[in-house]
């Protein structure tokens, strides 16, 4: 549902309130335009998963960069010409196992690492989401399609904080020895929040 | 505050509406609120901590029926109204209509004098403190017992910084739960890992 027309009566359209809005930042003073065309270019174009793939197939191809990697995310990514936003002081890299699966999630809001694995998916940020992965982990990853053995345990990170997860998932076998590009090509968002193993 | 985004472990919730590489947007106005919002917190108009309480204090009706961009849009013209940029007047003359905007605040808080430094193994319980304004600590671990893992850099207290007041910097804890402290038996067993900051813990001794 895109408004809430049906909980406050005379409810402006979304469209109508975003133009408003839009209209007073103007009227404040703010270059709205151009601001605007920045950051919708960089939602985009720059807050892409491709960012995060690429860091992933190159921690399964680097020992040393999995290391540092570890050790200190957001020093690491730098490394690939990558940047996070001032506020994002850490990034938290987890590390799946074959008996290990991390999930992420936000269960206050919907933060996430997006300059590095893209902005949240919608589900991401939905009320389902938000309220039953951190209770009933293993039963929501099943409903989404990644049934895990009952070996595997399950960690669920809740962002809390201005500190920011990815997954590292498991390289598959089948890949070992593939060129650093064509392994950028099979990780997805899904694997770097945790819902889906690769 | 108890509020309706406290979300975790709330239950009656149906499947996660889940598709495979599922857009971050479906409309062009989505964008629009994204970039407007961001831009008002590169201009300097509100902090994070300011935005993300403004969703929280929507009215629970409306927090529930709208979409994430809504609420964003919702927090971005609250505040933009809270900050003297633009009356509720004004905006409703030019959206045409209603303009539903977040309840008033509840004062915050500065950090807790009696905080303590932890270390990794260090076991810390969740202080059962009940905050009325801005707050990062999820309902489903007040009170609750976990063991230390790490720590975070030091970042800005939120219970302050989302209220203008005066606080220190401090860090995060990141603290692991078993799902059977949190829930006990009624939840999948699992460990929950959530960074808490330094004035919401107390050891256990």
């Amino acid at each position: 549902m895109d408004d809430a027309r049906n909980v406050v009566p005379g409810i402006a359209s979304v469209e109508q309130r975003v133009d408003a809005i839009q209209g007073a930042l103007e009227a404040h003073g703010l270059d709205v335009s151009k601001g605007v065309a920045e950051l919708t270019h960089l939602a985009e174009e720059q807050w892409v998963p491709r960012n995060g793939a690429r860091v992933v197939a190159k921690a399964w191809t680097d020992p040393a960069f999995r290391k540092r990697l570890l050790a200190n995310g957001r020093d690491a990514v730098t490394e690939l010409g990558l940047s996070m936003p001032k506020h994002h002081r850490h990034l938290v890299v987890l590390e799946n196992t074959p008996t290990l699966q991390n999930v992420i999630c936000c269960t206050l809001c919907s933060c996430t690492a997006f300059t590095i694995i893209g902005l949240p998916p919608d589900w991401y940020k939905d009320l389902e989401y938000r309220s039953r992965v951190v209770r009933q982990s293993r039963t929501v990853l099943k409903e989404m399609g990644t049934e895990l053995p009952p070996e595997v345990e399950i960690r669920v990170w809740d962002t809390t904080a201005d500190t920011r997860y990815m997954v590292l998932p498991v390289q598959p076998p089948e890949t070992i020895g593939w060129p650093e590009e064509k392994l950028a090509g099979i990780v997805t968002r899904d694997g770097m929040i945790g819902v889906a193993r690769l | 505050m108890d509020g309706i985004h406290d979300l975790g472990g709330k239950q009656g919730f149906g499947k996660v509406r889940f598709t495979h590489n599922a857009g971050a947007f479906h409309a062009a106005w989505e964008k629009r609120v994204n970039s407007l919002y961001a831009l008002a917190v590169r201009s300097g108009l509100f902090n994070m901590d300011e935005y993300r309480h403004a969703i929280e204090r929507m009215e629970p009706r409306h927090y529930l029926n709208a979409s994430y961009y809504e609420r964003s849009l919702t927090s971005l013209a609250t505040l933009c109204v809270e900050k003297g940029v633009v009356t509720r007047e004004e905006l409703e003359r030019r959206a045409g209509g209603a303009f539903p905007l977040a309840s008033a605040s509840a004062p915050g808080r500065t950090n807790v004098a009696t905080r303590e430094t932890f270390k990794p193994g260090d076991r810390v319980r969740v202080r059962s403190d009940y905050v009325p304004g801005h707050v990062r600590m999820p309902g489903y671990i007040r009170g609750k017992t976990g063991v230390v893992v790490s720590e975070s850099p030091k970042y800005p207290f939120p219970d302050a910084h989302a209220h203008s007041i005066e606080a220190e910097d401090e860090p995060t804890y990141d603290v692991r739960f078993t799902t059977t402290e949190l829930w006990p038996d009624s939840a999948d067993t699992a460990l929950v890992h959530v960074g808490v900051f330094q004035s919401y813990l107390e050891r256990v001794r």
